[in-house]
């Protein structure tokens, strides 16, 4: 008679199991950051961030319920180690990924993605030419570009200097170092046809040593230097050219430098142009007040003993895009758990927000995200930089166009494009 | 090019070859005498900036004078040489002198994988600054361009030094005339009662310590970080091959054309500045496969 109880209620059961199991027991997400090697400047603060806000995003119930675990592969192993252990995490049940930090590493994942049939968010990546060159079904980009980028730094080098003349180059000699260029120096030649390109300088990735490019520079006095290099690279060459006086020749134009504020400490002096690569700054003018906000970037600082850098803001990005995805698919579906196809569909016009303004996926899978940029200070209690002389520019006017290539759209831009631009100024 | 265009240009080169020839002569004196290619050379090189670093950092933060840095390297490059080379050499490489040269190139590489990852452990990712003994020199001005002193001046001083004390180390010491014995044959010098194993180990804790040193030399100039180590042994073996294994007469000659050939191209042709020291590697290995001093009989430090 037992058994005959047991196994009628195991039949009961079963339906309700059966309906059970279409809610995960967990959303699995894999992470690929660079842990080893230069650019874990960015993926290890990244690694942290997600810890601290997925261990949040649990606390308050998961997503959907169902709560988020993270799984993270090293970008700095090598692209083949990556695709391998890629696929391997997708293969064992991976939900969604987030990958990645390296743009050659975003062009390989993302026709990976598409043939595995996995959802894939570029977090971090910026080469323009993804979404440019192919579209893709399950590939989604959290952020912004490199065109809105460096487009955000041409238009702030406008309105606050307007005056220039002359500009020289200092960049990484690898896709980013000479890509970026390429945008800026495309987009200075339709706005500012008059500037002369005195200097063009590509070292190496990881050069030790920039004394020669500054001692070229210190003769050719150039009113503008720009680099966008980041990490250690950045470091060095404004260190040593700080410590040559050549911050008090030129102005500086550091697209990235934000990530570098912190380490570089009395290096950078005022004056110097500093980019933020979407609207990133640990003291954030319009949300530095928020209780959510204020609340991560304490937990950050404690468990890192250093300020949040871009990487954590599109690492927040990257979550929430998922998270909203999801909340968006289950409600259009009554809260029901959606399927992949509906969360992907959700994804198209999508809004959601990390730490800094609402982010939007148009329907080219590019995220729209603001940009903001600002001038360096060493005035306050702190023993580094600042930024003051905020703007937060509207990404969607930064960013080309669905359906043109980048270099050939920012080439149309015509001189006073700077002056009709959407933009919010903060002094401090 | 004009003049004063042409001036700078070389004191950028001899700067730059400075500190190139400081860490490669470590290299080349192991070569000459181990004939061991010591990858974990760019290893010790990068725990020498490292440790310099950190202890200028603590003798800042304990307010003693910043003075002391300059002493620091010193103390940095002995440790590295004594607390790191010589374990290295005691406890493994002594082991596979007679083993496949490859056996030996695979092994000093893995030494160097295991250091990358202690200097991980303990310094962490995050670029490390700390340039006390360079700011305490100050700059001078040299046609309306600022240079460091330290690196305008100092390190060259600091580089002939260096090969002027291992040309009289090694040819009026003691010590330095063992080294030579057992590097012209290693079973006679044992046959007249040298003791080869403690002739090694000398010179791979100076070889180590020389190591550290252009490490320590180097760290006030640059951001140190994961990856310095690689960087430096690259260049290290194009200096090393071009000179002619074991030349240290090679090894400051060879620095000094490919500091100088850099540094001319990034005022001439600033796209070639990365090629300029393989170029020069390639042209001198395809005339004198030899090296530029290496004999293809004999070889001699």
């Amino acid at each position: 008679m037992k058994k005959l109880l047991m196994a009628t209620a195991a039949c009961v059961a079963m339906p309700l199991a059966a309906f059970a199991q279409d809610k995960p027991d967990a959303l699995k997400v894999g992470v690929t950051a660079f842990l080893t090697g230069p650019a874990s400047v960015f993926g290890v603060p990244a690694k942290d961030a997600a810890e601290i806000m997925v261990e949040d995003i649990n606390a308050n119930g998961g997503i959907q319920g169902v709560p988020v675990e993270l799984t993270f592969i090293d970008e700095g192993a090598g692209t083949e180690t990556l695709t391998t252990e890629y696929r391997r995490l997708v293969e064992n049940g991976a939900d969604a990924m987030l990958a990645s930090i390296s743009s050659g590493n975003c062009k390989t994942i993302a026709p990976l993605a598409e043939d595995l049939q996995v959802l894939n968010i570029m977090w971090d990546c910026s080469t323009q030419k993804i979404f440019e060159e192919d579209s893709y079904k399950y590939v989604f980009r959290s952020q912004a570009n490199a065109t809105t980028e460096m487009l955000a730094a041409v238009a702030y080098l406008l309105k606050v200097k307007p005056d220039f003349k002359t500009i020289a180059v200092v960049n990484q000699d690898y896709a980013w170092g000479r890509d970026s260029w390429d945008i800026f120096r495309t987009a200075l030649g339709a706005l500012r046809p008059d500037v002369e390109v005195v200097g063009e300088f590509f070292p190496k990735f990881g050069s030790p040593d920039y004394s020669t490019e500054i001692s070229r520079l210190q003769a050719l006095q150039p009113d503008i230097i720009l680099s966008t290099s980041w990490g250690g690279d950045l470091d060095t060459f404004v260190q040593q050219a700080n410590q040559r006086g050549l911050t008090n020749v030129s102005t500086f134009v550091l697209p990235l430098a934000e990530s570098s504020l912190e380490r570089l400490g009395s290096s950078l002096p005022a004056g110097h142009i500093v980019g933020a690569r979407g609207d990133h700054y640990w003291n954030h003018p319009e949300r530095r007040d928020d209780e959510d906000f204020k609340a991560f970037m304490a937990k950050f600082e404690e468990k890192t003993g250093a300020k949040a850098i871009y990487p954590v803001f599109h690492m927040s990005q990257g979550l929430a895009a998922l998270q909203a995805a999801y909340d968006k698919a289950a409600e259009a579906k009554g809260g029901e758990w959606p399927n992949e196809d509906e969360v992907i569909a959700a994804f198209e016009g999508l809004e959601f927000q990390g730490l800094g303004r609402p982010v939007t996926i148009r329907e080219d899978h590019q995220g729209i995200e603001a940009q903001m940029m600002g001038t360096s200070v060493q005035a306050g209690d702190l023993p580094f930089a600042t930024l003051e002389n905020m703007m937060i520019f509207d990404g969607g006017e930064l960013t080309t166009p669905v359906g043109e290539e980048s270099v050939a759209w920012v080439g149309t831009l015509q001189p006073g494009w700077a002056d009709g631009l959407t933009v919010d100024s903060y002094e401090n | 090019m004009n003049l004063t265009l042409f001036l700078l240009a070389l004191f950028d080169g001899i700067a730059y070859a400075a500190l190139v020839f400081i860490v490669a002569v470590g290299l080349t004196l192991i070569f000459g005498v181990m004939r061991i290619l010591n990858v974990a050379h760019g290893s010790l090189y990068a725990m020498g900036a490292y440790l310099t670093a950190s202890l200028t950092t603590f003798i800042i933060s304990a307010g003693l004078p910043p003075i002391f840095a300059f002493p620091t390297m010193l103390v940095s490059a002995v440790l590295i040489g004594a607390l790191l080379g010589g374990p290295l050499e005691w406890l493994l490489l002594r082991r596979i002198y007679h083993k496949p040269e490859v056996l030996q190139l695979l092994v000093t590489f893995a030494i160097f994988m295991i250091l990358e990852d202690v200097q991980r452990l303990i310094w962490g990712t995050q670029p490390i600054f700390q340039s006390a003994a360079l700011q305490l020199m100050g700059t001078v001005r040299v046609f309306s361009v600022n240079y460091t002193v330290y690196q305008l001046i100092l390190l060259p001083i600091v580089a002939v030094a260096l090969l002027v004390g291992l040309r009289y180390f090694l040819r009026r010491t003691v010590a330095g005339k063992l080294i030579l014995a057992t590097t012209e044959d290693r079973e006679a010098a044992q046959a007249i009662g040298i003791d080869a194993d403690k002739v090694f180990l000398l010179t791979f804790i100076v070889g180590a310590g020389l190591a550290g040193l252009g490490g320590a030399l180097a760290s006030p100039t640059t951001s140190i970080l994961p990856g310095i180590g690689a960087d430096m042994i690259v260049l290290s073996f194009a200096v090393v091959a071009t000179a002619g294994l074991g030349q240290i007469e090679g090894a400051a000659l060879t620095a000094l054309l490919i500091g100088l050939g850099r540094s001319f191209a990034v005022y001439v042709w600033p796209e070639t500045q990365v090629l300029v020291p393989y170029v020069i590697m390639v042209a001198v290995l395809l005339v004198r496969p030899e090296g530029l001093f290496g004999s293809p009989s004999a070889r001699k430090i």
